[in-house]
């Protein structure tokens, strides 16, 4: 099952400026590559990922094949409130898959 | 020497002589899968696409990478602008562009001036030694850049086959 993992500081007061990491497992078949029998394996990769804080949306990614299986992204956020971070991408074959997690300032 | 020893030599020795051609032939398949040899795109041809005639600089824009990378199918790459990043004046996005790999375009990131600083990395795929470029639209619509050129030993266009 494909999963995502996000990182911050475990303080955040308001106005830091944060740093956020976030993993996303997925193959990201690039279509140009062979499996082990010979066959070419389908070009799957994942088209968008949008990070939304509540409601506003903080950052957007549309990865192609020149990025690497289980793709890693780092950005920066200005921390205001506590809010819901929720993380969401979409593939090739239309899986989607979400994560959520609660973004607390003190 | 007698006609039959003649003619066993001469099958031998066209023999010999495919022994060492076949498989020359059959590993051209293997060579096209390198795509070290495909051809390497131009600065303009990498930008253009996206600039469209607005106004490029080559500042405030700083990649950071291995200069060599062992491995091309996973190459650590964080890109720096510097911006205030405020409400008038920000980065809207940033581009990753490959002269070499199959895909030029390697990521688009949207940010804005809720992100307060316009730093992001990625880990990215490389085809092979090529120069990477980083570009960086500015929210009135000019673009930054700068190129650094990364070292791949081993492409990420090859497979286990």
């Amino acid at each position: 099952m494909m999963s995502a993992r996000v990182q911050w500081p475990e303080k955040v007061r308001a106005d830091d400026i944060v740093k956020v990491r976030m993993l996303i497992q997925h193959p990201m078949d690039t279509g140009y590559l062979q499996d082990l029998t010979g066959k070419v394996v389908p070009r799957n990769i994942i088209r968008t990922v949008t990070c939304h804080l509540g409601k506003q949306e903080v950052f957007r990614v549309e990865p192609s094949s020149g990025i690497s299986a289980n793709p890693f992204f780092e950005f920066y956020i200005r921390a205001t409130v506590t809010a819901e971070f929720k993380i969401e991408w979409t593939d090739d074959k239309g899986m989607t898959g979400q994560h959520l997690q609660i973004f607390n300032v003190t | 020497m007698n006609v039959d020893s003649w003619l066993r030599r001469k099958s031998l020795k066209s023999l010999l002589l495919a022994g060492m051609t076949l498989p020359w032939l059959m590993g051209r398949d293997a060579l096209a899968q390198r795509m070290n040899s495909g051809l390497l795109l131009t600065l303009e041809d990498m930008v253009q696409p996206i600039v469209k005639g607005a106004k490029i600089f080559k500042k405030d824009v700083q990649i950071e990478a291995p200069i060599l990378a062992d491995n091309g199918s996973l190459v650590p790459l964080e890109v720096q602008v510097q911006s205030p990043m405020s409400t008038e004046n920000y980065v809207t996005h940033i581009y990753l562009l490959s002269q070499r790999n199959p895909v030029t375009q390697m990521a688009m990131f949207q940010l804005g001036p809720w992100n307060a600083r316009a730093n992001v990395s990625t880990r990215v795929r490389l085809a092979g030694t090529q120069e990477v470029v980083a570009l960086a639209r500015l929210s009135n619509g000019e673009f930054c850049y700068n190129q650094m050129e990364i070292i791949v030993t081993e492409s990420a266009c090859v497979d286990a086959s």
